[in-house]
């Protein structure tokens, strides 16, 4: 867990005072609402639909017990009991009010927290893979880049006001946990021919309506020069963006219309000026912020513990859940879990007061005090003893939090959806419940096996529907909602984007299309061992498409009764 | 007029703006006085600007024209000015960076346009030390001259700076270090 010095906690301690008086003034009608909107959500303040919404940093999905309890503390007391982690590690606040905000603000700022710049046209709070630093694969451990940018990204005063959104992902393993390819900025943390550290970096990819996979602009970027090679890339965005259409505002469209070669040409000669510059990091301050991280401190143990294996042998639920969400762990004798929000039934990524206070407790007594935010919307206890399993896996169960489906198709990622967001053409929560009955059975969901399943209440795609194997959007048809399906896209190393099957259906049709996907998968699969996302990809989209809308005329036929419907 | 605030302090502004014409045909230049003129008038009329008989010559930039433009008339000029069309649009910030360490300019660089003062800090930060506040419209010059003795206070919104900037040309990380040493 980074540590704030004097002088982090000072900025974020003056950023509440600034916004306490922005705020006054707002409400004393001295500032206006246009001008006051773009310094709300920098603070991440939107007004939604009922409320306004509060979007609280997590940087980079790191978390303490103590920030978890304040979390707990924020949503009893200013809002109705829970919190909703979302797909950028962050938690957001569904019912604060306004002008109780400052004080909330100055709450988080006790734990070391903030809401700073999680929205609004800046460069967005850093995410990261939610096992960096413990996954065995990793090649870098990338959670001191991550405040390192965290700290450049902090009111840079040259790129508060960028033509649009701005977000960085960084992954130092060797399976990409943390999407890098789908983000404005991907920085790929490899090591050099000396061992030494450096950065492959991607600029250009994104989901929202104009899904587009990232370029890679450098192969091997030397670390001491990460700050000034993005303050280059992001110059150039600020300069020669898009600013005339909201949907043509992001890198990606600078990218596509520069063309990369062009785009990285621009980059390069900017950075000749940066380039070893005052910016460039040093060994001393890397050093600095790694020693301002607590490091658990581990106990020397067997690679496997036998109460682990004695346990998994006796009892098959607690196999079956070791199964999905329990995670390899660099060292030996330890392990990361899983601790999944996606239970039928509650909204996917939701936690109460009184979940958020037990988990905690768990992360004290069986994780170093530390948890973590997956971009998946769940939490993971990231250090805990293989013998001390079964013991979490028992009090996860009381709390509700084992349900042992990580990878599987319960395990939905979904935005808050019409249910709260004003911006959404759709509800996402319902689709996902009526998804998770569908498939309540968990012997059915294992036989499935790995699925990732996304849904977007809209085109913003804060849903990830994009990149999941199969993928729900909300659409408005004539003021009807609507929701369309796409299948063939991918997280990860391997990533893609889905392939819309046809046209789109009715709420309470999704659940039954997407138990015709999965019928026809289970149906064309070689083994268990093909995923869904490899049947796809091997027989392509048709078979899928017929089974859902059959042959042309009962196409027609259905057609005609959506058009009815509507 | 809008209401001047030059190196944190409120200041008189004895500067005259010249704008291109709604279809885009240049101003006549006034015989005297500074005058602040789009760069395209610059460009056009330099000699002519810089030979009247009295009065000093400034020259303001859209968000989209490239500092680079006025990069050899640095020493001709005796204000440069960025204007912000809404203080949303934030190239200006990267003009105001490049003008200062990039083609040197020592001079006043001046905010123009939807300048309020939530913006102060940062613009203060690139570089700028001269702001034309956004007055508004039909706002009493007192409530104005009140609001703009209050503005000044956000100059010291943060105390510290992480970033390398105008202002501070060093990042924090590189002042730490000196400190210790």
């Amino acid at each position: 867990m980074y540590q704030y010095d004097e002088i982090d906690q000072k900025l974020v301690d003056e950023r509440v005072a600034q916004f306490r008086e922005q705020t006054q003034r707002h409400l004393s009608g001295t500032l206006s609402e246009d001008d006051f909107r773009p310094l709300r959500l920098q603070n991440g303040l939107y007004i939604q639909r009922f409320a306004p919404m509060l979007r609280v940093a997590i940087p980079y999905g790191l978390l303490s017990s103590r920030q978890l309890r304040a979390l707990a503390h924020i949503a009893r007391k200013w809002d109705h009991g829970y919190g909703h982690f979302s797909t950028r590690q962050n938690i957001q606040f569904n019912w604060p009010k306004l002008e109780e905000v400052p004080d909330i603000l100055a709450h988080l700022a006790m734990v070391q927290m903030h809401a700073i710049q999680t929205s609004g046209n800046c460069i967005r709070n850093t995410t990261t893979d939610h096992l960096a630093g413990v996954a065995p694969d990793e090649i870098v451990d990338p959670l001191v880049w991550c405040e390192l940018i965290r700290q450049w990204s902090t009111f840079h005063p040259e790129f508060a006001y960028l033509p649009r959104k701005f977000k960085i992902a960084v992954s130092g393993a060797e399976q990409d946990r943390a999407a890098i390819q789908v983000h404005d900025i991907g920085l790929q943390a490899v090591r050099g021919d000396n061992g030494e550290t450096g950065f492959r970096v991607l600029v250009g990819g994104g989901l929202g309506r104009t899904p587009i996979i990232g370029t890679v602009i450098r192969e091997f970027l030397p670390w001491p020069h990460l700050l000034s090679y993005l303050d280059a890339i992001l110059r150039v965005y600020n300069r020669y963006g898009r600013r005339d259409n909201k949907y043509k505002a992001r890198i990606k469209i600078l990218v596509k219309e520069l063309t990369p070669e062009v785009f990285r040409a621009q980059v390069d000669a900017e950075w000749a000026h940066l380039q070893d510059g005052p910016a460039t990091l040093t060994a001393a301050e890397v050093a600095r912020i790694g020693s301002r991280f607590t490091r658990p401190q581990y106990l020397k143990l067997d690679a496997l513990s036998p109460q682990y294996t004695q346990a998994l042998a006796r009892e098959p639920g607690f196999a079956r859940w070791a199964g999905r969400n329990v995670h390899e762990h660099r060292v030996p004798g330890y392990a990361a879990v899983t601790l999944s929000l996606k239970k039928t039934g509650v909204p996917p990524g939701d936690a109460t007061t009184e979940q958020m206070e037990a988990v905690a407790d768990l992360a004290d007594r069986y994780s170093f005090g530390e948890l973590r935010v997956s971009h998946e919307q769940n939490l993971i206890l990231s250090d805990v003893k293989q013998s001390e399993l079964f013991a979490v896996w028992q009090e996860a169960k009381a709390l509700g939090l084992a349900t042992p489906n990580i990878g599987l198709i319960s395990n939905i990622i979904a935005c808050p959806g019409g249910d709260f967001c004003s911006l959404a053409n759709a509800k996402s929560i319902p689709v996902a419940a009526a998804i998770q009955r569908r498939f309540d059975d968990l012997d059915y969901q294992h036989d499935i096996g790995e699925l990732d399943l996304n849904i977007s209440g809209c085109m913003n795609s804060c849903g990830h529907h994009h990149v999941g194997h199969i993928g729900i959007l909300g659409v408005d048809k004539q003021g009807a909602e609507f929701y369309q399906v796409s299948i063939g896209g991918a997280q990860g190393n391997a990533a893609s984007l889905g392939k819309v099957i046809g046209p789109s259906f009715a709420q309470d049709e999704v659940a039954e299309v997407i138990a015709r996907l999965i019928e026809t998968y289970l149906a064309r699969r070689d083994s268990e061992a093909e995923r869904f996302i490899d049947v796809v990809r091997r027989i392509g989209i048709e078979p899928f498409k017929e089974n859902v809308y059959g042959n042309a005329h009962q196409k027609r036929e259905a057609r005609a009764r959506q058009l009815a419907a509507a | 007029m809008a209401t001047l605030i030059r190196n944190a302090k409120l200041a008189h502004d004895s500067w005259q703006r010249l704008e291109a014409a709604a279809d885009g045909g240049l101003p006549s230049i006034p015989p005297q006085g500074d005058l602040l003129v789009p760069l395209k008038l610059w460009q056009l009329s330099s000699s002519a600007l810089l030979g009247r008989p009295s009065g000093r010559v400034g020259v303001w930039l859209a968000p989209q024209e490239d500092p680079a433009l006025i990069a050899d008339s640095l020493d001709a000029l005796a204000l440069i000015a960025v204007h912000f069309p809404q203080f949303t649009d934030g190239r200006g910030y990267s003009t105001a960076r490049l003008l200062r360490e990039r083609y040197g300019w020592k001079g006043e660089l001046r905010a123009i346009g939807d300048i309020q003062r939530d913006q102060l800090f940062y613009l203060s930060r690139v570089g700028f030390d001269a702001f034309e506040l956004n007055d508004g419209i039909d706002v009493p010059q007192e409530d104005l001259l009140r609001s703009a003795q209050a503005a000044l206070s956000a100059f010291g919104d943060f105390s510290e700076a992480y970033q390398t900037s105008v202002e501070r040309p060093l990042p924090l990380f590189r002042r730490r270090g000196a400190e210790v040493a």
